[in-house]
């Protein structure tokens, strides 16, 4: 149950930063994006900060065998640098681009009542369950496949 | 390439991001977690119910952040241009993409980069330059 309160608090701070960054306003992540035209380069210090904060929380916390809620670390292990991950990565960015929303900011705007962000919200949902329906189905033909083989 | 000085906001952007990476870093220490909002969202599906629940938990957090912010000051502009047509596109590529990635721009990103993690340099290379290109595209190629 803590686990679940610091989860909702740290949300909580997650989002207030989206905010007063700028990144809940897709206008302002185009005028990043747009390198073309009148150049807004907010985001890039956004970014900037984000990362020099969060590598003193990896450098130092990243190590640890437990956290202090819970008794594992929930790390990501994978390391390969696949077709997945290059595709997947460009069709994301491609997104992002289309209407200047990327996950955590469109929760922001859904949370103020915007309904654009509803229509994205539900159109992103709609899209990672796709990959899950997907997922799931290869996971069964492989092991459909297998099975004979035993 | 000419910098719209007017609307450059470095210090609200430079604040707005430590306060990310503060969440980031409270997440990691206190529930072990790395702040990858595509992947606490999507990993909803499929998920266990003890799983289900700091998911749950910490998207309502972000989902209550205007409201929190509502009370002590008035809500920056949040300006959407994208039509519907653009917005469901846009929604299916985000929700697809990151899936497949395994992140966005807080996993790998923020989180990700932070960590000094090879595979999330690569995912950034690539979601950062489709961004720019396809706001290229829309706006000065095809507008």
């Amino acid at each position: 149950m803590t686990s679940a309160l610091s989860a909702l608090l740290v949300g909580l701070l997650f989002g207030v930063g989206l905010i007063l960054a700028g990144m809940a306003n897709p206008a302002k992540v185009l005028a990043f994006l747009d390198l073309a035209g009148p150049w807004d380069p907010s985001l890039a210090l956004v970014m900037a900060g984000a990362i020099a904060v969060a590598w003193f929380g990896f450098h130092f916390g990243g190590k640890r065998r437990s956290s202090l809620l819970e008794s594992s670390m929930h790390l990501p292990a994978r390391t390969q640098i696949d077709r997945r991950l290059i595709l997947g990565s460009l069709a994301f960015g491609a997104g992002w681009g289309i209407a200047g929303f990327c996950p955590g900011p469109a929760l922001v705007a859904l949370g103020s009542g915007e309904s654009k962000a509803v229509i994205f919200v539900l159109s992103m949902l709609g899209g990672m369950a796709i990959h899950w329906f997907i997922e799931r189905r290869s996971r069964e033909s492989k092991h459909e496949v297998r099975q004979p083989a035993r | 390439m000419t910098i719209d000085w007017a609307h450059f906001t470095p210090w609200s952007a430079l604040a707005g991001g430590l306060l990310i990476g503060l969440a980031a870093t409270l997440l990691l220490l206190l529930n072990g977690r790395v702040a990858g909002i595509s992947g606490i969202v999507g990993g909803m599906l499929g998920a266990t119910d003890g799983e289900r629940l700091w998911r749950l938990a910490f998207i309502a957090g972000v989902l209550a952040a205007p409201l929190a912010w509502g009370i002590f000051a008035a809500l920056p502009e949040m300006r959407i241009d994208a039509g519907y047509p653009g917005l469901v596109i846009a929604g299916l590529l985000v929700g697809i993409g990151t899936r497949y990635a395994g992140g966005c721009t807080s996993g790998h990103g923020v989180c990700g980069l932070a960590r000094l993690s090879l595979r999330s340099l690569a995912a950034t290379a690539c979601f950062m330059p489709a961004g720019f290109v396809t706001v290229y595209l829309m706006r000065h190629l095809f507008a």
